[in-house]
């Protein structure tokens, strides 16, 4: 190896991940067995709320292969009450959870008896059996209804719905000014109710749980995102000690925060298993996926924006009803939170009021999901700025500009108090715009709209930005957070010259392992090929917080480079002690120990076999390179990028069809283009499907009628059109790789392109909004009924099944 | 009831329940669990197999419709070691992220090549449309199979299709 070699960071490597997946050599939960395996099978409660006055087990018990039936009653001391690791204020109220549901239930698909038997098979057919006898109760599902005087309750015990009340004020957190001020002094003021509509993460992979008891470890194999959060989490929920658990993620299908939790089948699977002494597996349906895993997104925004006529912004007022549904869940009442440091995005906003309501309904919990409280904040700052543009007659880009954090002004200490280090969204904006033939689609859009032409085009912005990279453990302790936001790994040199990277961060698909042995072959200086990456399993990785916030890269991958640098110096004293030199006397490049000005020298592996003979070591000395170590990021990432979307509606059906989509994102240094690409083309395709197919539909009796794939609109290749990405690069100074993070990106930066899009096609029948998702059915009665009409029927699920959006609006 | 079919080239003879699927005969009975289940409505194509060299989501196939008949999936594709074109096309377009729909993507690709040996993007799009995946947005799918029919072409080394 010499030091001229083509480094690895930033080259665009296949992925070593591949070969077991596109040949079918995969472990996924469930293609997993073990000896004597018994299967579980859940009842779940079909009613939204109401009473468990009795469950009769007794016919069920009989039916072939089944050993056993547990109701929540049964479980009720073991399954404890499951963990909310976040509560946002000091008098949060929160109700206890328990996995298998005792005496009520709070939403329809909430677990309330599992059969365990002999096979899958078997354990489904007895779930016909048992005879369940609920009494209703009156079922809360519209939010603003739930927190108004007199409103039916969720949980009678806690004598309300409202779970909190968060508030940032910058005028008394001494960042900023007053907002109320501000909007006395408006010029212009721009407010509206934007509506998130509730998601569904829908990760490909059904989520699997097998736990087998039988060792004196019991393991866990989850598809779950957080193996070392569970671990933890089951410990202390069940009271099985931490040591006595040991938790493995294998091959998992996706998460996009869907499997950032540890789930009342988690549980249960541990406690059946333990009263057993027999191994249990659970996999779950696609409809119980969607019906009882949580969803994402539901919120109602009332916002205030305060304007000079110049085009200046002088103040923003956010006040959120946040829909936590019927539990509070692993990050569920943090999830808005995450949001109120975003709403101010890239704008000099001088005053800015973050006011949230946490709301129970008898809904399925809702959780974090791709982006979680940020694509809500920018979805909203980045409407009304195109509703700010259309007040004022300016354009929407150059608006924009006016108000944003110029490139020479960074470091730029936010009106939250977040320090943005690095960006240039002049850089990344005159790209796209480039790209995207900004000047000429304008022209064709004023000529197809002078025309009359029955297809009018539409033209959105979005300029975002995000913080991740989550996180600093002081600002989350500072959020009330339960827990840190370090990351962990170890670098272990083996005596043939291989290495192993153990890491906390726990992939499902964004290809750590190859980014990670790109990484550690430039600054090891060994091949790729050479490096093994070791993770997602509490045995081998014993320490670690997951993966989430797009924090894998400038988190755990910057874990991974202190680790290294520390293998680098225990090699440094040996190599110095072999050369008989001093150790500032050499320098480590490629791979190698060279003595200053001569050709002398040794390769890092060479010492690593020394080591391992350790027949000649310093004295004091121990016989190992092997490191760890633990990083805590000091600020956040703040990616950002400028993405700009052509929509052409057709007035007559209001069929929206996305005619060109360019972003450009700034992520900072890239260590795999193509991983990167990837990631950005799949943010992508999820935040357009939040604009124009995805929506999560309950019916006025709280019944979930997007329970299939069917209903629920993930959208297949046709839905979805070509993406023209491409990047500016401004290094990071928060991490010492000059990353930023890039997974949330894209869902955060589309969805208000789009809608902005469908908005500026239709803007000239009056419409200033239409809910989302943008259906024919919403785009059309916005053109024929004005602006009031187009959020307010909105009931049709997405595959226009019909049903009844009893969900409130924003009409 | 008695079933014989073969699988990826070796025939099994098993008894199977009137109901079960041949997803869940693939993956619990021979242990083939290279194909996986997404869906129980039909509409992810996680499943997908082929059935006498035909695409067939093996969730809407019983067991015992396939005595006698020949079945591919994912981990018969690859001949000597060597991938087939569009195994390999998925790897190096960066075609898979956490690689749970690859499997039945890559068996409804080669099914979509046999009909169109040189298929424009709608057509992979359209082609495409039965199998959803929640990672990649599709573009590097549509790359991959335009990728493979090119080293599909007459006159380059492999036919298409798993058989």
């Amino acid at each position: 190896m010499t030091a001229t070699i083509e480094p690895e960071v930033g080259k665009a490597r296949l992925r070593k991940e591949d070969a077991r997946l596109i040949t079918g050599r995969t472990r996924w939960t469930d293609n997993l067995t073990v000896p004597g395996l018994l299967h579980l099978a859940f009842l779940r409660s079909p009613v939204a709320h109401a009473k468990i006055t009795s469950i009769d087990v007794e016919d069920a018990r009989r039916k072939p292969g089944v050993i056993a039936i547990f109701t929540g009653r049964d479980l009720a001391e073991a399954q404890g009450s499951l963990p909310c690791a976040w509560p946002i204020t000091p008098d949060q109220k929160a109700p206890a959870a328990p996995s298998l549901a005792v005496d009520q239930v709070n939403f329809a698909g909430e677990a309330v008896a599992v059969v365990v038997a002999r096979g899958n098979a078997e354990a489904h057919d007895a779930l016909e059996a048992i005879e369940v006898e609920y009494e209703d109760l009156p079922v809360v599902l519209d939010m603003t209804a739930a927190v108004a005087d007199g409103a039916d309750l969720v949980h009678a015990d806690l004598g309300t719905n409202k779970s909190a009340h968060w508030v940032f004020d910058s005028a008394e957190a001494g960042t900023g000014s007053d907002v109320e001020q501000a909007i006395a002094e408006a010029e212009v003021l721009i407010e509206r109710t934007y509506r998130q509509q509730r998601l569904i993460p829908a990760f490909m992979e059904p989520r699997s749980v097998l736990v087998d008891p039988t060792g004196e470890q019991t393991t866990v194999w989850s598809a779950t995102q957080i193996p070392h959060i569970l671990r933890l989490m089951l410990a202390l929920t069940t009271g099985i000690p931490e040591h006595k658990l040991r938790v493995i993620a294998p091959d998992v299908g996706g998460g996009f925060g869907g499997k950032l939790q540890v789930t009342p089948e988690e549980v249960v699977s541990l406690v059946v298993a333990t009263r057993l002494g027999k191994p249990v597996k659970w996999t779950e349906s696609r409809s119980e996926s969607l019906l009882s895993a949580h969803h994402g997104r539901d919120q109602i925004q009332k916002l205030t924006l305060a304007a000079r006529r110049d085009g200046t912004v002088t103040g923003l007022k956010v006040d959120l009803l946040a829909d936590m549904g019927a539990y509070l869940r692993l990050v569920t009442p943090g999830v808005p939170i995450l949001g109120a440091f975003m709403f101010n995005a890239i704008y000099k906003f001088p005053a800015y009021r973050f006011a949230c309501t946490n709301v129970f309904t008898n809904k399925t919990p809702t959780d974090a999901y791709r982006g979680a409280g940020r694509p809500e904040a920018t979805y909203a700052i980045e409407r009304l700025m195109d509703e700010l543009a259309a007040e004022l007659g300016r354009d929407p880009i150059e608006l924009r500009e006016q108000n944003w954090i110029k490139h020479d002004e960074f470091p730029f200490t936010t009106v939250c108090g977040l320090e943005y280090d690095t960006g240039n969204y002049e850089a990344a904006t005159a790209k796209a715009k480039e790209m995207f033939g900004y000047d000429a689609l304008r022209a064709e859009q004023r000529e197809r709209r002078e025309r009359g032409d029955v297809v009018q085009l539409g033209i959105g912005t979005s300029t975002f930005t995000e913080m991740c990279g989550l996180a600093p453990s002081r600002v989350l302790g500072s959020l009330s957070y339960g827990a840190g936001g370090w990351e962990h790994a170890a670098v272990r040199m083996l005596p043939s010259g291989k290495v192993e990277v153990v890491t906390g961060s726990s992939a499902h698909g964004q290809g750590h392992e190859t980014a990670w042995s790109q990484i550690v072959a430039d600054q090891l200086g060994v091949p790729f090929e050479d490096v093994e990456v070791l993770h997602g399993d509490t045995q081998t990785s014993p320490r670690g917080l997951d993966t989430y916030g797009s924090r894998s890269l400038t988190v755990g991958a910057m874990a991974v480079l202190k680790a290294g640098e520390k293998v680098i110096r225990k090699a440094r004293r040996i190599a110095a002690h072999t050369m008989e030199c001093a150790e500032s006397d050499l320098e480590f490049s490629g791979g190698r120990f060279t003595v200053k000005g001569t050709d002398r020298s040794t390769g890092l592996t060479d010492v690593a076999l020394a080591v391992f003979a350790a027949h000649d070591l310093p004295d004091g000395v121990e016989p190992s390179l092997d490191s760890e170590a633990t990083f805590d990021p000091e600020n956040f990432s703040f990616p950002h990028g400028t993405h700009l979307c052509a929509v052409d509606v057709d007035t007559e059906t209001g069929f929206v069809k996305i005619r060109k989509y360019v972003c450009v994102d700034d992520v900072g240094v890239v260590v795999n283009p193509i991983i990167v690409e990837g990631q950005v083309h799949g943010g992508l395709a999820q935040g357009l499907a939040q604009a124009l197919y995805e929506e999560a539909v309950h019916d006025e009796s709280g019944t979930l009628t997007t329970g299939t794939l069917a209903d629920y609109l993930v959208p297949s290749a046709v839905d979805l059109p070509h993406f023209d990405t491409d990047r500016t690069e401004t290094p990071s100074t928060t991490n010492q790789l000059g990353v930023k993070g890039v997974g949330e990106a894209g869902t955060i930066a589309s969805t208000p392109a789009v809608v902005n899009a469908v908005v500026d096609a239709v803007r000239h029948f009056g419409v200033n909004d239409i809910q989302m998702p943008c259906t024919p059915m919403r785009v059309w009665t916005a053109i024929n009924g004005g602006p009031t009409d187009a959020g307010g029927l909105g009931g049709e699920a997405g595959g226009g099944l019909g049903s009844i959006d009893t969900s409130g609006g924003a009409a | 009831m008695r079933i014989t079919v073969t699988v990826d080239g070796t025939t099994y003879t098993d008894e199977v329940e009137p109901r079960k699927l041949l997803v869940h005969y693939l993956r619990e009975t021979i242990g083939k669990t290279g194909t996986v289940v997404g869906c129980d409505t039909s509409n992810c194509g996680s499943c997908t197999v082929h059935l006498n060299g035909q695409s067939v989501k093996s969730c809407s196939v019983l067991a015992v419709q396939v005595d006698g008949a020949e079945v591919t999936t994912i981990e018969g594709l690859a001949r000597d070691g060597e991938l087939h074109p569009v195994q390999q096309a998925f790897h190096d377009n960066h075609a898979l992220q956490c690689g749970f729909c690859t499997p039945g993507m890559i068996m409804q690709s080669i099914d979509l090549l046999a009909d169109h040996p040189d298929p424009d993007e709608d057509t992979v799009r359209h082609g495409l449309e039965g199998n959803l995946c929640r990672c990649t947005g599709y573009q590097n799918i549509v790359r991959a199979v335009q990728d493979a029919a090119q080293k599909l072409k007459p006159g380059s080394q492999q036919p298409v299709g798993g058989q």
